[in-house]
């Protein structure tokens, strides 16, 4: 996220889509007291979506959701601000996955509202979304161009996948595959992250590179959203979902009709 | 959405991918039908015609249950579902991915296995012509169809149960145009009602399979 100030007043937060994230050299942030727009060498492609500031990213009032029709989840309402991050724990079948699929607009809320503006939000499930036939780095330019992003050398980088860039994606390891799957992220130029159990099958030093990623992530301005029991070594709210388990799963007496 | 379709087009190419396989088959069926019915010119000549064609669209068939299914199952479709692109155009790009690789080759490859069953020689050109115009119309019925089965285990049975009825007025118009081109009648009605369900297909199929697939992945 970035800031055009003029006459030391925040005008505008937006998001830039172009090069790596976050282009430091871009804009400088808010505070400098003139305009805040300092030109590259080419003017960045400006991303969908505007933001005036302070406004939350992603706003969750009294959500249930459901999963195979029951509801699993009520009464879920939180707010994640620019550059904060949100970890999701709970027992499994707890509901993560179900609230980050709602979240990400997989699948709709069986109450409430989730306020998120349009195509902010990069979701990151159980699986990768890879191809094992195509190589590394047409693996992640597919995504890149998917998302209207261009270079993916920084998000190779990131997650030292650099050296790997020819290899068919099917002669990965599951923690290699994992750190695809993560830089994928990066190439989404989007604010909003959703991530459900991203650091299954990383070693120490993956999850290190991936704790780094997010942490930049939020320095930029982005908000992150992860189910996750280990620690990432980022300052985040914790939200336990067993607090919000829904007391009588709706449905029940449907389903007991037919046994 | 040209990415998508270079993606789809390395994935069919690509090892595994399943180019070809339509071909061989489309080939194998035309030569089998020679040896069930036996190879004189009389018997062959006029059931020509509707073999190409049925052949044609059974090839089809074959690879259209990948089209969705290996994006489900390695989750790429939940992220095509939250990327800026529209599902709509998703299953429009995956139909034109399927046709490039099955109904193309299908058509131009058509008169060579005509020969085989002793078309006659009026009928290439309107051979042609109706695989070209009714192919795609294939392949988007079948996108349709995948969506419809993606996530439902041995989806692919139940698909080709879903989607053959629907192919019956593409293979009645098809294979009409063909033996009236044979006969020397007038066979432009036909080309032209089998284009007409095929633009109808196009434009109304991928908003249904895009609202299939929604209901699919929650």
């Amino acid at each position: 996220m970035y800031c055009l100030v003029r006459g030391g007043a925040l005008v505008w937060r937006f998001w830039v889509s172009e090069g790596f994230w976050p282009p430091a050299e871009v804009f400088s942030k808010g505070g400098n007291g003139g305009c805040g727009l300092v030109r590259r060498g080419h003017w960045p492609r400006l991303g969908p979506c505007l933001f005036v500031m302070n406004k939350p990213l992603l706003r969750v009032s009294e959500v249930a959701c459901a999963r195979g029709g029951l509801t699993v989840l009520e009464g879920i309402s939180f707010d994640v601000h620019a550059g904060t991050a949100l970890i999701l724990r709970g027992p499994n079948g707890s509901g993560k996955t179900t609230l980050l699929r709602t979240l990400a607009g997989l699948q709709t809320a069986v109450a409430g509202e989730v306020s998120v503006a349009d195509e902010t939000i990069a979701y990151a499930g159980h699986a990768d979304g890879l191809k094992g036939t195509l190589t590394v780095a047409e693996n992640l330019s597919f995504w890149a161009s998917l998302f209207g992003f261009g270079a993916i050398t920084p998000a190779l980088g990131a997650f030292e996948l650099s050296g790997l860039a020819d290899r068919a994606a099917q002669s990965l390891s599951a923690g290699q595959k994992r750190r695809l799957g993560l830089a994928r992220m990066l190439v989404t130029g989007r604010p909003v992250w959703l991530l459900d159990e991203p650091t299954v099958s990383l070693d120490v030093s993956a999850v290190a590179l991936f704790g780094e990623a997010v942490k930049r992530h939020l320095a930029g301005g982005g908000v992150a959203v992860i189910a996750t029991h280990i620690d990432l070594g980022i300052e985040a709210e914790v939200l336990d979902l067993s607090a919000f388990r829904a007391v009588a799963p709706r449905g029940g007496a449907f389903d007991e009709a037919f046994i | 959405m040209k990415g998508l379709l270079q993606r789809d087009l390395r994935l069919a190419i690509r090892a595994g991918g399943g180019f070809g396989l339509a071909l061989a088959f489309f080939l194998i069926v035309v030569i089998l039908v020679p040896f069930g019915v036996g190879p004189s010119a009389d018997v062959l000549a006029p059931i020509a015609p509707g073999v190409l064609w049925l052949g044609a669209l059974l090839a089809c068939l074959l690879s259209l249950d990948r089209i969705f299914a290996t994006d489900y199952e390695d989750g790429s479709l939940e992220f095509l579902a939250t990327a800026p692109v529209p599902l709509e155009g998703v299953v429009a790009v995956k139909a034109l991915a399927h046709w490039l690789t099955t109904g193309l080759p299908l058509t131009l490859a058509a008169p060579v296995f005509g020969v085989f069953l002793n078309l006659p020689s009026g009928g290439y050109g309107w051979l042609v012509a109706s695989l070209a115009l009714g192919t795609p119309a294939l392949s988007m019925i079948g996108a349709f169809g995948a969506a419809l089965t993606v996530g439902l285990k041995r989806g692919g049975l139940l698909l080709s149960l879903l989607v053959l009825p629907l192919y019956i007025p593409t293979l009645i118009f098809g294979a009409d145009t063909v033996r009236r081109g044979v006969d020397g009648l007038e066979a432009g009605t036909s080309l032209i009602l089998m284009t007409g369900i095929t633009l109808g297909t196009l434009a109304l199929l991928p908003f249904a399979g895009a609202a299939a697939l929604r209901v699919n992945l929650r």
